[in-house]
């Protein structure tokens, strides 16, 4: 496509296939303490 | 759903839904926000009159860019349809597990910080410090309620955790014996104000700390005016050369220098950038957390000034790593290819199911910010969470719980916000801290814009 460059992203449609396990860090627990967001979490599976 | 925005010279539209972020040409970037409402001989001719004087801009060219855009739609990856309100309604976390405590394990503190949420560390109660026998019922109590997690988070807080230092040393160590028989795997953290930081400390936490939070607020007077000892003197040169050498004996290890900004310092970069430029390359910056009516309270007026620092902060992070001087913020720190799965965007922090914060004498509350309001008592460690309608309201919290959030492009990125922030700001944890929505929503612009600008040059 000449106009647009699509990123690499993880489909998240396709998340739900397979997420949920809840290994991953507490959001909050990590840095912030007082706004949290989840955006900046790492999944643990993929993180292997 | 779509959020397009141009930022840094980059033109970025958001597909929320999928996930998926685009960088595209003007061209591209105006069809795409008429696409959904005009034909595609409108956009021809609305694109001719406005970019017909460019040499590559011509009907077919413009055709061949709706295209695209139908392209990408039929692959779901713009104007992609919201299918997850579902999984927000039934999901819940592991049915009630429980995988990380915050520990307080001192409620009292060797700093008077004036804005402290937790009021000096006493959380408007009496100074207090967690008994080695609570904190190994804490222990047990996570591990009892972790179900089939096998990573598990404890964080030592307070106050100032490390002045309970024996028995923060002594959980620890129960809790490595018992993470081998149940076969889990503790991560264990601490955040200080870094005033009993020595070398006894920093090698016991570059052993066993996953992670070190680092309470810094920035330049020496900024930090100063807060973070105070109770003889009124500032702290900063005491902690400084602490920070410093721990971060020069952490390694690899994960840290973060953390300061808050407010009312008083909303030129907050230049914060940053002296954190930074003293070395430390892992840092975290958060809006103050105070009373309505607190003079330490963000205004309406701050938001255009915090919004710019923001951008200036993305320039200048993209800028030094060019020259071989990175530093990450933490709120800009995103996987957009490795991120969470959409059960954790959708579900969000976790607050008050499966984290909670246990006091020094063992009482739950959903999180280290609900501790000292009585009305969120939970429980209690040997008991358990007894306040299971409380549990309820903050399993109902989540990305589509809130009518505020249905439009909302960045949903997906904050699982509809803190709960502690809205309760503070709106009196109920349902509601929306609207200063947060909009710092938080510029935050993952420019974290976004980051991530495009590092693609480009890698």
């Amino acid at each position: 496509m000449k106009r647009i460059v699509t990123v690499k992203t993880r489909d998240l449609k396709d998340s739900a296939k397979n997420g949920g396990c809840g290994e991953c860090q507490t959001s909050c627990q990590s840095a912030c303490k007082t706004s949290c967001g989840v955006a900046n979490q790492n999944c643990e599976k993929n993180s292997k | 759903m779509i959020h397009q925005y141009k930022l840094n010279g980059y033109n970025i539209v958001l597909d929320t839904f999928s996930g998926s972020v685009h960088v595209v040409d003007e061209v591209a970037y105006d069809i795409i926000a008429m696409y959904e409402t005009a034909t595609p001989d409108e956009i021809v001719s609305k694109m001719l009159e406005k970019y017909g004087h460019l040499p590559d801009v011509n009907e077919a060219e413009i055709r061949e860019c709706i295209d695209d855009i139908e392209a990408l739609k039929a692959e779901k990856k713009l104007f992609s349809e919201d299918v997850y309100e579902k999984i927000a309604k039934t999901y819940r976390p592991s049915n009630y597990t429980i995988k990380a405590l915050c520990l307080h394990v001192a409620h009292t503190c060797n700093l008077n910080c004036t804005y402290c949420f937790a009021s000096q560390g006493k959380y408007h109660g009496e100074r207090a410090i967690m008994s080695l026998e609570t904190g190994k019922r804490a222990i047990d109590f996570l591990i009892e309620n972790s179900g089939t997690h096998v990573n598990l988070d404890i964080d030592f807080f307070g106050g100032e955790p490390l002045m309970n230092w024996d028995v923060v040393k002594a959980i620890v160590a129960y809790g490595r014996e018992e993470e081998k028989k149940h076969g889990k795997n503790i991560r264990f953290t601490l955040t200080t104000n870094g005033v009993l930081l020595d070398d006894e400390v920093i090698d016991f936490c570059n052993r066993e700390m996953h992670n070190v939070v680092l309470s810094l607020d920035g330049r020496r007077d900024v930090h100063d005016r807060f973070r105070k000892n109770f003889a009124g003197e500032g702290s900063y040169d005491k902690i400084v050369p602490n920070f410093k050498k721990f971060v020069e004996k952490r390694g690899d290890l994960s840290y973060y220098v953390r300061g808050t900004y407010t009312h008083h310092n909303t030129d907050f970069l230049a914060d940053i950038l002296h954190m930074a430029d003293l070395g430390f390359t892992e840092l975290s910056m958060e809006p103050v957390v105070c009373a309505p009516g607190d003079p330490c309270e963000l205004t309406e007026e701050d938001m255009p000034v915090l919004f710019d620092q923001y951008e200036k902060l993305a320039v200048e992070m993209i800028s030094r790593k060019k020259e071989g001087r990175p530093f990450t913020f933490y709120h800009y720190m995103i996987s957009l290819d490795g991120g969470p799965c959409i059960y954790k965007r959708v579900s969000g922090c976790g607050s008050g199911t499966e984290y909670m914060a246990v006091t020094p004498w063992g009482e739950l509350f959903p999180c280290h910010q609900f501790v000292g309001d009585d009305a969120y008592s939970m429980g209690d460690i040997w008991q358990g969470v007894t306040n299971t309608a409380m549990r309820d309201r903050f399993a109902r919290c989540n990305a589509y719980s809130r009518p505020d959030c249905e439009d909302c492009w960045a949903k997906l990125y904050c699982a509809g916000g803190c709960a502690a922030n809205a309760y503070h700001a709106t009196g109920d944890i349902a509601g929306v801290y609207r200063y947060g929505c909009e710092l938080f929503k510029k935050r993952i612009e420019c974290a976004l814009m980051v991530k495009v600008a590092e693609m480009e040059t890698e």
